[in-house]
Formats: structure tokens, C-alpha cells, sequence
């Protein structure tokens, strides 16, 4: 079993790592990124967002909602944190399988 | 929480400077994040650096930076909600969701709204992200003094 982890993890490993080979080259502006919607962002970014930083009108504005649930992944990643390391049992998994009636 | 002081009176003084300037700048990373690098994400570790410090300095002496567990759980919860209050005042205007140009302010220009828009928002991200490095260290004292 541990044998054939291991060799599914090598293969992925090693797929993923081929694939660097066919990502574009840093600042090749032919590439699909570069070509698409950045252009527009960096054209329209002070009209549309009153913004003079691309990156917070991209951030809050055009990617608000987005945003938002990044927000509450914090969140919920606290809540956990607290719920994790306190003494309540409040929703934990019972210790005997008789204290599930 | 946090009986014993950090450190001893050298380190304790030499941190104490530090708190009101981290407050001061993370306010300032806040206010100027929508013109400048900075934003609500980097004010509230800022912010939360500075809480925690005085904390660690004072103890339960801190007064109004010793907040309990609980209180701390309830405004990151409110932190988040600010952000979603400021999608639905969009939708109240007559907008979509997160379209600040709607915001039922009375402004005449466009990228005002946005402007105030951004901050709303930038300001309960700063309130979600403080508040959840205080739940969390707050959980790992508690633990520690079982």
C-alpha cells in the first residue's frame, strides 16, 4: 500500500513539474494572461474604480466578491482555531460509539 | 490571560514605543491603502501586532486591548459583515452587488463612491483579520494555561 502512495505521488509530482515547461515565458505579452482582460484592467482601472492602485481596484472592486469570502474564510479559519484548542465539546465526535443516541 | 509580563523592564519599555506607532501606521496602511501600496489585510496584522504587544507588555493591566475571547470571536463576525453591509447597500440603491457606483450616498462624483466603497470595505477586512490573530492567540494561551 505505502509502495503504490508512493509511486502515485511521484508520477503526479513528476507531471506537474513537466508542465512548467509549457508555461509562457515572464513578460511574454503574446501569452493568454497578457492578452485577454489585463490589458483592460490596466487601461480602465482609475476611470472605472476612482483607484490610482491597479492592485486594490482590481482587489476590492472588480474582484469584490472575491474578496468578500477570502474575508470570511479568515474568518471561519479563526472560529476553527478557537473550536479546535478549547475544552467544549461543543461539536466534537463522541469518544464511545453509545454516546451517539 | 497572560499573567506573567513578557521579558523584563528593558525589553517591556523598548516594546512599549512600539505599540502606539504600529496603531498609528496601521490606521495610515488602512486610510491611504486605496491610493498606495497598503490595504485592509496588511492594517489589521499591523493593528493586531500592536494589540498583541501590549498585551504581552501589560497583561491583564492592558484595559482596553485586553478583549475577552468572546468579544473578540463577535467583531470578527462583524468585521465580515461590514463588508457584505457594503454589498447590500449597493443592492439598496439600485445597483449590483458590490457596485459601488450605486452606494445611497449623496456624492456627485463616481469614483468618490468607489473611493468610500474601498474603504468600507478595506475597514472590516482590517477588523476580520485583527480580531482573528487576537481569537487565535487568545485559543493558544488559553490552551497553554490548562
Amino acid at each position: 500500500m505505502r509502495g503504490f502512495v508512493v509511486t502515485v505521488l511521484a508520477l503526479l509530482t513528476g507531471l506537474f513539474c513537466s508542465s512548467v515547461l509549457f508555461l509562457p515565458a515572464i513578460g511574454d505579452e503574446d501569452s493568454a494572461p497578457n492578452q485577454h482582460i489585463s490589458p483592460v484592467y490596466i487601461a480602465q482601472s482609475e476611470l472605472d474604480t476612482g483607484s490610482p492602485n491597479i492592485v486594490t481596484g482590481t482587489l476590492a472592486d472588480y474582484r469584490g466578491f472575491d474578496t468578500m469570502w477570502e474575508t470570511t474564510v479568515m474568518y471561519l479559519s479563526g472560529l476553527t482555531a478557537v473550536l479546535i484548542l478549547s475544552k467544549s465539546t461543543m461539536g466534537r465526535r463522541p469518544e464511545k460509539e453509545d454516546d451517539y443516541e | 490571560m497572560m499573567k506573567d509580563p513578557f521579558g523584563g523592564m528593558l525589553l517591556n519599555t523598548a516594546f512599549r514605543i512600539l505599540v502606539p506607532f504600529s496603531l498609528v501606521y496601521a490606521v495610515y496602511v488602512l486610510i491611504l491603502g486605496e491610493s498606495s501600496p497598503g490595504g485592509g489585510f496588511q492594517a489589521g496584522v499591523v493593528m493586531g501586532f500592536g494589540i498583541i504587544l501590549a498585551r504581552l507588555i501589560l497583561g491583564e493591566d492592558s484595559g482596553i486591548f485586553n478583549i475577552r475571547l468572546k468579544n473578540s470571536l463577535a467583531l470578527a463576525g462583524c468585521g465580515t459583515f461590514i463588508y457584505t453591509l457594503a454589498g447590500w447597500l449597493t443592492l439598496a440603491g439600485g445597483g449590483k452587488f458590490l457596485d459601488y457606483s450605486f452606494l445611497p450616498v449623496a456624492m456627485e462624483e463616481t469614483h468618490e463612491l468607489h473611493a468610500l466603497g474601498i474603504l468600507m470595505i478595506e475597514t472590516g477586512v482590517t477588523i476580520c483579520v485583527m480580531m482573528t490573530i487576537l481569537n487565535i492567540m487568545d485559543a493558544v494561551v488559553r490552551r497553554s494555561e490548562d
